[in-house]
């Protein structure tokens, strides 16, 4: 038998699917497969585990496991790198007809997965408030910012998802009267461990800006249209001291 | 610091990381998975340099999928050869399976009829990989759950072959010899008699439990307990014949205390030095 044909049959086995070839029969009839197969999906789950430990808290260990289970079967990992497995699994939830009476929960999986981006990213030097005041006001407008490599920003619209995500991050109770509106988040790594403080929307607006390339006074504006009445200058302070962005040749390698 | 002063190491955790830096215990090293550190930054990179900057690293992939048949992903290879560049490893090792096809990766390590053609396939998937790394890996057998058909090579000649084919080293996992003794019906004395130890770069030990289901019919590779007596036994036995070979402790889950690991650790140790005092001649060299 060709390498290839048993590598074919034997991981379609693996993932449940019906194969009818004797060989393979007699590899699956024997108590030794299940090994195999437990181990497969126990790697994914595993993974998406450590990757969600928000959305675990807040379904509890078995019903996150079961929903693992189902998106493993669906998106499997696509390479060894498990720690970067699972980047659909907030989108899955959305779908996920288990978790239609969680609205909340699809969003604190973006939150969980802001959290792994931020860790995995790239280093590069950070602009601080001292960089800041540095510039020459005529060149200030057109200074090409752009949100350091390991900064992930989130709004959410219908639910307070960042006040969910940190009380439980942090093992906090929730407050008794919550605020249920939208709420946003930034996540950054100013000194080598990841952090979160909460963004507004004129924040979230800033940061896609400037992703997109626009040079500070434009990226400005729309943070301004965005939440007209925004102080900027708190603004971006905040976003300076925490490590958000950087300048597009600061790649530290 | 050269490989043969490595005594006995551990699988680097990050519960252990503070630990691990601050431990001076002689011979000590730390392997990692690879996969747990290709990222483009931040600080898992940071805490590995750190350990790299005290200590001797060995980098232990479980992903690289040398035995599907197509050669390794070239990405991966490329990555994997960066981080080999940045923490200049005593050792880099891969296991004779498979575990990525066809674009899906199947989180284990998955068995394959040791044939004429997957030997050759084989050995060029070590060869091109040696190439990109610029430096030999070493291969561990695997742990075997499975009676399959169609084998035209015993595992032992198999790896002596691949040895002769691409001058790759060999990693022996001396649990995975009980395991697969034990579930597949063979002499693991026999199989190790066999073994082309003179190609040995570094042993793996680590523990096992009978499967939930089947009981002790069946032994599962979970590297979740002590290393078994019996592997003690057999691994005593085979040192006294290669003298001195680096020996991880392998343990992935039911993390014990740091300092009930290193007492695990450092019986290796001592049996790797009463080995290297029954070898004057390799003393010499240390």
């Amino acid at each position: 038998m060709q390498l290839s044909t048993f590598q074919d049959g034997f991981s379609a086995a693996l993932r449940g699917q019906a194969v009818h070839a004797p060989w393979l029969s007699a590899l699956e009839a024997q108590p030794g497969f299940a090994v195999y197969r437990n181990t497969v999906l126990k790697g994914c789950i595993d993974a998406l585990q450590a990757s969600y430990p928000t959305v675990c808290q807040l379904v509890g260990t078995d019903w996150f496991r079961a929903a693992a289970a189902v998106y493993a079967r669906v998106q499997p990992p696509r390479d060894g790198l498990l720690m970067d497995y699972g980047d659909g699994f907030a989108h899955f939830l959305d779908q996920f007809a288990p978790a239609a009476d969680l609205p909340y929960l699809s969003a604190v999986a973006r939150l969980d997965r802001c959290w792994t981006e931020c860790h995995l990213a790239a280093d590069a030097t950070a602009v601080g408030r001292d960089w800041l005041a540095q510039q020459a006001p005529h060149t200030l407008p057109q200074v090409p910012l752009r949100p350091h490599p390991a900064a992930r920003w989130a709004w959410c619209d219908a639910h307070p998802a960042y006040a969910l995500w940190q009380h439980h991050r942090a093992g906090l109770a929730l407050p008794d009267a919550l605020d249920w509106s939208g709420d946003g988040s930034l996540l950054t790594r100013p000194n080598a461990e990841v952090t979160w403080r909460p963004l507004p929307r004129a924040g979230a607006a800033f940061l896609d800006a400037c992703a997109q390339g626009l040079p500070l006074e434009a990226a400005a504006t729309r943070a301004l249209e965005t939440e007209p009445g925004t102080d900027f200058a708190a603004l971006m302070g905040s976003l300076l001291d925490a490590g958000a962005l950087t300048l597009t040749d600061s790649r530290a390698g | 610091m050269a490989p043969h002063l490595l005594t006995a190491g551990l699988g680097l955790k990050p519960q252990h990381y503070g630990e691990a830096l601050h431990c001076s215990a002689p011979g000590l090293w730390w392997e990692v998975h690879p996969e747990n550190y290709l990222a483009d930054g931040g600080p898992r990179l940071a805490w590995l340099e750190a350990i790299r900057a005290r200590h001797p690293v060995a980098l232990h992939g479980v992903s690289l999928s040398l035995a599907a048949d197509a050669p390794p992903d070239a990405a991966h290879l490329a990555r994997l050869a960066a981080l080999a560049k940045r923490v200049e490893p005593a050792i880099v090792s891969e296991h004779l399976a498979w575990s990525t096809w066809r674009g899906q990766y199947l989180p284990d390590l998955l068995p394959f009829p040791r044939t004429h053609a997957a030997l050759r396939r084989i050995a060029d998937n070590i060869a091109r990989t040696q190439d990109v790394l610029q430096r030999p890996i070493a291969i561990e057998n695997p742990t075997h759950y499975l009676h399959i058909d169609g084998h035209d090579w015993a595992e032992t000649e198999f790896l002596a072959a691949l040895v002769q084919r691409t001058g790759c080293a060999l990693l022996l996992d001396v649990n995975n010899v009980h395991v697969s003794a034990h579930n597949l019906g063979f002499c693991a004395q026999t199989y190790l008699d066999a073994f082309p130890l003179h190609a040995v770069a570094e042993i793996h030990l680590a523990g096992h439990h009978a499967d939930p289901v089947h009981g002790d019919a069946l032994l599962i590779d979970s590297h979740d307990a002590p290393v078994a007596p019996a592997v003690w036994a057999l691994y005593e036995q085979v040192i006294a014949r290669t003298g001195p070979v680096p020996t991880l402790i392998e343990r992935d889950e039911h993390l014990p205390a740091f300092g009930e690991l290193m007492a695990e650790r450092d019986q290796a140790h001592r049996a790797l030095s009463a080995a290297r005092t029954a070898q004057p001649e390799e003393a010499a060299c240390s």
